[in-house]
């Protein structure tokens, strides 16, 4: 069985439904991947993975509980979120932010170990921002920032880790730069990465398991090479394309149709259906 | 004992047994005890809070030897040790100690409650005279003033009523999934000017005797505080100081925002209402004590987070801050027009308002406002 899924889950803000009777198992030690359309809700599936959204009907399990009845300190130990939106406090240094990754482990009397300062001091190394510690995070390139971040997230030591949008806002070489750190910590480490992505590509790339999700369903999932094909994502984004090798990886390569060839493969179909 | 040094540069290739080396800056020290303590203490914060709490004790030994009946500091001192002679002692212990306890307490508590109201409101605007706090204990105490012309007693009732009822519709008023700061503080500024309107009316209805006195206690003032005004507010604070404490650190983490918080496992919709609770009682207290003493729950937070260059809502510092601001300011209005001339709520206005004009270029400058 696996650590995490939502179980016959039911996701709404207010009356707003946005999900009905959705199952999601996440394969333990997978890079699973969810993509689909904007307003498809993946960004609310993984808010409800990470018990920031109470389903209105069914349940979320962690480990086999259901999450919301799990002491809070408990899941933050066992279940990271880097989520799309977080302030840094007015001057707040790099190795000030990361070291708040810990509080999950800390109580009012144990306050900070060595541990805390080896996992720390890990977590900067590994995202590459350790000579940016003694820095302040509003002097830092929006590349840097989603760095300390997600060394915060790393601190917190959780063998899950869901990321929320983690390439949004930044250039292509950083977006790659963010997806091989995330590639590194579920091949070197083992966690289990579940990452909401926009970029089918980056996903297909990356993912050892893709959830796609088109209005609130899952429509498919499995590794991206069984899965992604043209007739898919046709279905999934509404999008004619080709799906080819992608000539670095092997994995699935979307290429979206140009406009002109899909608006005569349009006319052709509407030619044959005449006829 | 041990102590280590917390680097904030970390040597890359550092051995992972040796201690860390740093090089640029040290912010916090951590202190083990034996037995698995630890204590994280941010060296400069500790340091700001100390001298504060000293300037504190220091500007209250003076207020105590300030009056129509001048004594000398070490005169003071060795009277509240317990050795000064009996005039002195009279004057000391039942007529200037419990005013200037009732000054450090007020002071402190309007300092913490600031704080508290900042930070969760993401906001230096946040703080509970912006936000009607001090208008809502006002007209509790009108109230009681003018349309029952009730004793001291049910003045300060009234007053405590009248915060508590207010802070309680503001929190309900800006509740939509959990307070937010803009919303509170627009709410606060609202529900402000609803109950400045009603304590116009009120004071309109007043004969000439209550307004008068009305008029005196909504300036803030310390005169004729006495013992009976001491226990409440150091019982109030005595409880609620480890309450504080003990959210403080879900506090700090909840100025990253809901999201993080929650994240880091910070039940941050109970640890708001806690500590917004608190911070309105401490001022619903310190307003029933004092008056709404203008500025202080504004300024302390401010002032204190520029001494300690620290992230986070400094809450030791902004105490110590806030005791400090209030004592000085009740010597300096002493100091200024003789004793008992001049209202503390109108030096602090003065200052308060002085510091808020400034705080408004500079940040302009910035390009943050």
């Amino acid at each position: 069985m696996n650590r995490l899924s939502a179980d016959n889950v039911t996701l709404a803000y207010d009356q707003r439904i946005i999900a009905e009777q959705l199952s999601v198992e996440i394969p333990d030690h997978s890079f699973t991947v969810i993509v689909g359309p904007n307003a498809c809700g993946k960004s609310t599936l993984l808010r409800a993975l990470s018990r920031m959204l109470k389903p209105s009907e069914g349940r979320v399990l962690l480990d086999g509980q259901v999450i919301q009845s799990l002491p809070a300190k408990q899941v933050a130990r066992t279940l990271g979120l880097l989520p799309q939106s977080s302030v840094a406090p007015d001057g707040i240094t790099v190795g000030d932010l990361v070291s708040r990754g810990r509080y999950p482990h800390q109580g009012l009397l144990r306050q900070w170990s060595a541990e805390d300062e080896r996992v720390v001091r890990e977590a900067m190394e590994q995202t590459g921002v350790a000579e940016l510690a003694g820095r302040y995070v509003d002097e830092l390139s929006g590349g840097q920032r989603q760095r300390v971040w997600i060394a915060m997230a790393l601190a917190q030591q959780t063998p899950l880790l869901l990321l929320d949008e983690p390439t949004t806002y930044l250039d292509i070489q950083h977006q790659i730069d963010v997806l091989d750190l995330c590639a590194e910590l579920h091949e070197e480490q083992g966690r289990t990465l579940v990452a909401v992505l926009h970029d089918l590509n980056h996903a297909a790339r990356y993912a050892t398991h893709l959830i796609a999700l088109r209005d609130g369903k899952v429509i498919a999932q499995g590794p991206p090479g069984d899965i992604v094909t043209a007739e898919l994502v046709e279905e999934v984004f509404h999008l004619r394309c080709q799906v080819i090798e992608d000539p670095e990886t092997g994995t699935p390569l979307v290429v979206p149709a140009a406009r002109s060839a899909r608006t005569r493969a349009a006319r052709r179909s509407a030619v044959t259906e005449a006829s | 004992m041990k102590t280590t040094r917390v680097t904030r540069t970390h040597d890359a290739c550092a051995d992972p047994g040796a201690p860390p080396a740093g090089r640029t800056r040290w912010t916090a020290r951590s202190v083990h005890i034996p037995g698995g303590l630890s204590l994280r203490l941010d060296v400069r914060a500790f340091t700001v809070v100390v001298a504060l709490l000293l300037a504190a004790l220091a500007a209250s030994v003076l207020l105590i030897g300030t009056g129509d009946f001048p004594i000398p500091a070490s005169d003071v001192l060795r009277t509240l040790a317990g050795q000064g002679d009996q005039g002195q002692e009279f004057v000391i212990r039942e007529l200037r100690l419990p005013r200037a306890l009732v000054g450090l307490l007020v002071g402190a508590c309007l300092g913490l409650g600031g704080a508290l109201f900042q930070s969760v409101a993401r906001n230096p605007l946040g703080s509970p005279d912006v936000l009607g706090l001090s208008q809502g204990a006002t007209a509790g105490a009108l109230v009681v003033i003018v349309l029952f012309s009730g004793s001291a007693t049910a003045v300060t009732l009234g007053a405590l009523a009248g915060g508590l009822l207010t802070g309680l519709a503001i929190y309900l008023l800006a509740w939509k999934r959990g307070v937010h700061g803009y919303r509170l503080v627009l709410v606060g500024i609202g529900v402000n000017a609803v109950v400045t309107a009603v304590n116009g009316y009120l004071i309109t209805k007043a004969d000439f005797v209550d307004a008068a006195r009305a008029v005196v206690w909504m300036t803030g003032s310390l005169n004729g505080r006495d013992w009976t005004q001491v226990w409440p507010l150091l019982a109030l604070f005595v409880v609620l100081l480890p309450l504080v404490a003990g959210n403080a650190r879900g506090l700090r983490m909840l100025e990253m925002g809901d999201d993080i918080s929650h994240a880091l496992g910070v039940r941050a919709e109970r640890v708001r209402m806690l500590l917004m609770g608190s911070a309105v009682l401490l001022t619903a207290a310190a307003t029933a004590a004092a008056g709404p003493v203008a500025f202080v729950a504004l300024t302390a937070p401010q002032l204190a987070r520029r001494l300690t260059r620290s992230p986070g809502p400094n809450l030791a510092a902004a105490t110590c801050m806030g005791a400090a601001l209030l004592v000085a300011a009740d010597w300096a209005s002493q100091r200024v027009l003789g004793a008992d001339q001049l209202p503390v709520g109108v030096v602090t206005g003065v200052l308060g308002g002085a510091y808020l004009l400034w705080l408004l270029v500079t940040e302009r400058r910035k390009g943050r406002i």
